[in-house]
């Protein structure tokens, strides 16, 4: 396997690509000259750091440092689902449910697509975990916060229906069905409509990154294959738990619809 | 016999009464003095603090579901979970014969059951949600503006079909505006002002009407 080294020069050539997008917000002043450049150098810093961090990490014999580094990407993945919501829970709760979640499914389809499929000898080197966390954390991200948001939009827009329902003496689960199901269906959609035309559109990043390093197309798509079952697997079982995790969140054991644990979309 | 014991609601002093079998209390006051959340906290749909005894029996020591059974709340905005009437109610044979009397007590057609209810009226709608309460033959009715969207006709039909409730032995909670109508219904009226909400209220006797028998 051979792969062709980036010079730095290779890079300043690609960027200038990027002054592309500049000139287009200047031509038609979008005004988004700052917003792109303050995001390019995020880009870069947070890549290069990466990339560094990665190589150290690498290099040590303790798992410890990839424990440290895999619990700091779950929390910033239970952050940025806090971010992408519309109607919050109201404080810790926002946060443990979107974390819990990503955890419980972070940690269990890791250890089992690392230890049980690829199956490297010792199976916790890093250069095997931190990639395949990263890549079920991040599509399971999106599941996640589409189910909380969805769920929680829903249940306020028919907030008088459920609880018609509530007052004819349904149990919560029943009451709440079509807000679930709704949500569920729209958290599902990424991930069944990125399996849908994967191959077709576009070459995923991953099978494209082992094809420039020189891997063999097939063996590159059985790969990705793999890939695909495990980040889908890793989105339904999110979707499956924060859709339940926001049912008794906004619901409680009297069987009441508790819209008061949300805050308001302004704050 | 319901008993209501130091219901608080809101920032309002704790609530009392005690209602027998084929009484109705009106429950007046003007907008935003508490009196739907008062009607929600004793079909437990709201967190509220205090005691509620139905026959002796805590609404806590019974699953929330049976209590609400039981203890029907009438929303003055009806809400629904299907696109037509039907699938709201329930439909043994039994009770699609009672659906059907009563939606001929309330001058409402059978056939108002498979249209969408985008395109029923808000009268057909409230009229539809009593029907929709009464099948399960509560004990308690707690009543929401109950002919608030009606026309004076349909209004009087309701107001027929309450009192029945109320002759056939059931608990009635009306809030209401309409003065004249808590004069023919209530035997009891609960005042609930914004002026003085920490004041302490309990139901006040109103001078019995004469009632006809139907």
């Amino acid at each position: 396997m051979t792969y062709v080294q980036l010079e730095n020069t290779d890079l300043i050539l690609a960027a200038i690509l990027m002054l592309a997008s500049g000139a287009l917000s200047w031509a038609f002043s979008l005004k988004l000259e700052r917003t792109l450049l303050l995001n390019s150098l995020r880009m870069v810093v947070q890549l290069a750091l990466i990339g560094f961090v990665l190589k150290w990490i690498f290099a040590q014999t303790s798992p410890l440092w990839t424990v440290l580094l895999a619990l700091i990407m779950i929390a910033v993945a239970g952050a940025e689902i806090v971010l992408r919501q519309n109607r919050k829970l109201k404080g810790f709760f926002a946060y443990s449910l979107g974390t819990g979640t990503m955890m419980f499914v972070g940690v269990l389809v890791t250890v089992y697509a690392v230890k049980g499929i690829i199956a490297p000898q010792p199976w916790y080197q890093p250069r095997y975990i931190l990639p395949i966390l990263g890549m079920v954390l991040g599509n399971t991200m999106t599941g996640v916060s589409l189910v909380i948001s969805t769920f929680m939009d829903t249940a306020h827009r028919e907030r008088i229906n459920i609880e018609a329902r509530l007052a004819a003496g349904y149990p919560r689960f029943t009451a709440l069905d079509k807000v679930l199901s709704a949500s569920l269906r729209t958290g599902l959609m990424p991930i069944i409509n990125a399996m849908a035309t994967t191959g077709l559109v576009s070459l995923p990043g991953m099978m494209t990154g082992q094809i420039l390093a020189g891997a063999d197309p097939v063996e590159a798509a059985k790969y990705q294959m793999m890939i695909m079952f495990v980040i889908a697997g890793a989105t339904a079982m999110g979707v499956v738990i924060a859709g339940l995790g926001s049912m008794m969140f906004l619901t409680d054991r009297r069987h009441r619809l508790r819209l008061d644990r949300l805050q308001s979309p302004m704050e | 016999m319901l008993r209501v014991e130091h219901l608080k609601v809101g920032g309002r002093a704790a609530i009392s009464f005690e209602l027998l079998e084929g009484q109705c209390l009106a429950i007046q006051g003007p907008s935003g003095s508490g009196k739907t959340r008062l009607l929600r906290a004793i079909a437990d749909l709201d967190e509220a603090p205090g005691h509620i005894c139905l026959d002796g029996e805590d609404r806590n020591e019974m699953e929330a579901p049976r209590w609400r059974k039981i203890v029907r709340y009438v929303a003055a905005e009806p809400g629904w979970w299907s696109d037509t009437p039907r699938p709201a109610f329930p439909d043994t044979p039994r009770s699609t014969a009672k659906r059907d009397k009563l939606l001929h007590t309330l001058n409402l057609e059978t056939e108002l059951l498979d249209r969408p209810l985008a395109q029923l009226s808000t009268g057909e709608r409230q009229r539809l949600a009593i029907a929709r309460a009464l099948i399960d033959e509560p004990k308690v009715l707690l009543f929401d503006e109950p002919t608030a969207a009606l026309d004076p006709a349909n209004a009087a039909l309701v107001e027929e079909l309450i009192r029945y409730q109320i002759l056939s032995e059931k608990i009635v909670l009306l809030v209401s505006h309409n003065e004249a109508q808590i004069k023919r219904l209530a035997q009891q009226t609960l005042i609930l002002d914004t002026e003085n909400p920490t004041a302490r209220v309990s139901p006040v006797v109103t001078i019995p009407v004469q009632r006809t028998p139907l």
